[in-house]
């Protein structure tokens, strides 16, 4: 029996990717679609960051043109570090999504395996009740939540929008986590519970390690609309103590001048913690999109 | 050590009802499998044995205890799937100590019986691999060792061959009877597999649309059918290596449509206006012309079942 004849997995891996080989004319359209998404993507920010590099003049004068010699200036990040407390802003973004990422992952997690693991009555209404908010957007009841946080007394504080946050990234996150657990094969959870885990052992110790992939998809998309958010920073913690780097660089901003140096710089930096928790999550990530992350 | 006792035991998923009062006793280190087409609720049985899944009614007792509220873990049992459902981020040998490791089995005992498990199915050069770096039948036989590791009263196997091929389903057959000989353990073992049903079985329950229809011995079902599922009319049946064939005479004549050479065997399919399409079983190397006409005899007339309506043999 030759290696011709090895069945499953890797005689289908092997297909694919033999058919995606002998097409070059797809293979190159291919790229070439993603490479030009990938330009017009990321464009912007190549011209925050060089622009970053620069003096005001050279900012309006040519906005296009590379931060060399006169052009070059560190005014920007020099305001930036004088000028308000940015680390603080940084480390309450930082605490903030990093502990918003947390509980969306965990409780999102956690609901999902209930769904898809035990029959209960109203399981599915549960489901689409859970699943709604990804079509209501929660600024919606933005009213009410201030309301809500200023009687709990929790205004301006980091947990408000932590707690926003988890209920933001919720729906999406039961929604993906649920659809993969249920293809995480039955024999193998009974197998544990033969073995004598119990629920919870089978939850963290064979489910959760299987839909890792999905779980960096559900954090990406979690975690990006929590960094950028100005909103809520805005209306339910903007004190000195709570600002976030958003709300942060809004300062820069004024109604007659705006500083575009320092918001540059600003937005320059904040780019860097994103970056930083995307590649950590990227390699699972593109995984999971491979897999079929969203069926 | 491991007799089971199923009283009147039903089992409905909401509406649909899938097992209707089974009745069934296994004595202490039989062989005992479940056969029966697809569908007709062997799994299920064989999970709420395992307390997988709960009974809508009736008793289960291993040993004379009941156990119906007792959790999987605790009933004694170890159960080899189909799917092998080895934990896939742990080696072999975390695959096999997990059960004993939650039981708070000692550590001296622990690496005793998984070395006494993988010397008896030869696994000891897999025992820092994970399952991803092993075929197929290694795979199944570490399954097995994670079954045979914790020592259980009944082992309870779901079609555990039906995922490998012919020549490693006859190996590791051979090596399921010999396990059985050498624990002298009960065992209760699903299959849609002629051949492993007759060969490993010490009973066979024939089950049906949620009932068994049939217990016995191997050779009893053999040579007393009782149900031949239900055909509404009066039927005979005769099996294919009772029937022989002639050129010049016989009691039906048919139309050769296709022969099948299987080196020790030869089947040959023919088209009668009697019976449609009957299969006849030839012992040896047997050639036969396509569209060829020829003669049918059953070799003795105690070869013949007959059925009624309802699909019950006549006696
Ligand atoms: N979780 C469930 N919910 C509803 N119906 C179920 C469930 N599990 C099984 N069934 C139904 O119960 C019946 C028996 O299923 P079971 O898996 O026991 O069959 P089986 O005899 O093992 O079949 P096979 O030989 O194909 O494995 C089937 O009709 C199936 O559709
Ligand atoms: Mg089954």
């Amino acid at each position: 029996m030759g290696p011709g004849l090895r069945r499953g997995d890797t005689e289908r891996g092997e297909s694919t990717m033999s058919k995606a080989t002998y097409s070059p004319g797809r293979a190159i359209a291919a790229h070439a679609v993603l490479i030009a998404y990938t330009v017009v993507a990321l464009f912007p920010v190549f011209v925050i960051i060089i622009n970053s590099f620069k003096s005001r003049k050279a900012i309006f004068g040519s906005p296009l043109s590379l931060p060399f010699g006169d052009a070059f200036s560190l005014v920007g990040y020099e305001t930036v570090f004088k000028r308000g407390d940015f680390l603080l802003y940084f480390q309450n973004s930082l605490v903030v999504t990093v502990a918003a990422l947390f509980f969306v992952l965990l409780f999102g997690a956690m609901a999902a395996f209930a769904l898809s693991e035990y029959r209960f009555r109203g399981n599915t209404l549960t489901g689409l009740y859970l699943a709604l908010g990804i079509m209501i957007p929660i600024r919606l009841g933005t009213v009410a939540i201030l309301q809500l946080m200023v009687a709990s007394g929790l205004a301006n504080t980091l947990w408000a929008l932590i707690l926003v946050y988890t209920a933001q990234g919720l729906p999406l996150s039961i929604f993906i986590l649920s659809e993969f657990m249920r293809t995480v094969s039955d024999d193998l959870k009974n197998a544990g519970r033969i073995d004598g885990m119990n629920e919870y052992k089978i939850f963290f110790r064979l489910v959760l390690p299987l839909v890792r992939p999905a779980m960096a998809t559900v954090a990406v998309f979690t975690m990006i609309p929590i960094w950028n958010d100005l909103w809520f920073p805005l209306i339910l913690a903007p004190s000195e103590a709570t600002k976030t780097v958003t709300l942060g660089a809004q300062m820069f901003i004024g109604q007659f001048q705006t500083d575009w140096n320092g918001v540059l710089s600003a937005l320059a930096l904040a780019i860097v913690p994103v970056l930083v928790l995307y590649l950590i999550f990227s390699r699972q990530l593109i995984r999971g999109i491979t897999s079929g992350a969203v069926k | 050590m491991g007799s089971l006792q199923i009283n009147h035991v039903n089992k409905a998923f909401g509406a649909t009802k899938v097992l209707h009062d089974i009745n069934l006793e296994v004595a202490d280190g039989e062989f005992v499998i479940f056969v029966g087409p697809s569908g007709c609720g062997k799994s299920t049985l064989l999970r709420i044995i395992a307390g997988l899944e709960d009974a809508t009614g009736g008793e289960i007792r291993i040993d004379g205890d009941r156990v119906d509220a007792v959790p999987p873990a605790k009933r004694g049992i170890a159960m080899v799937f189909q799917t092998y459902a080895l934990y896939p981020h742990l080696t072999v040998k975390d695959n096999m100590s997990a059960g004993l490791k939650q039981a708070g089995t000692p550590h001296e005992q622990i690496e005793r019986q998984v070395a006494e498990a993988s010397r008896m199915l030869a696994l000891e050069p897999y025992l820092k691999r994970r399952p991803a770096e092993l075929s197929g039948g290694q795979r199944q036989r570490v399954a097995i060792g994670r079954a045979v590791v914790r020592d259980p009263k009944l082992f309870l196997f779901d079609e555990p061959l039906s995922n490998l091929d012919a020549a490693l389903r006859v190996h590791t057959r051979l090596e399921i009877a010999k396990l059985h000989r050498d624990l002298k353990a009960t065992m209760i073992y699903v299959t849609h597999d002629q051949v492993e049903a007759m060969t490993l079985a010490d009973k066979i329950v024939v089950m049906n649309a949620g009932r068994i229809e049939q217990i016995g011995s191997p050779m009893e079902l053999y040579n007393t059918p009782q149900a031949l599922g239900v055909s509404g009319a009066k039927t005979i049946g005769i099996r294919p290596e009772h029937l022989v064939l002639a050129r010049d005479g016989g009691r039906w004549a048919g139309r050769v449509e296709h022969v099948e050479h299987l080196g020790a065997d030869t089947n040959v399919y023919l088209a009668t206006e009697a019976a449609g399409l009957v299969t006849v079983r030839l012992f040896g190397e047997v050639y036969h012309d396509t569209g060829s006409t020829l003669w049918i005899s059953p070799s003795h007339d105690r070869f013949i079942y007959r059925f009624d309506e309802a699909g019950q043999v006549i006696r």
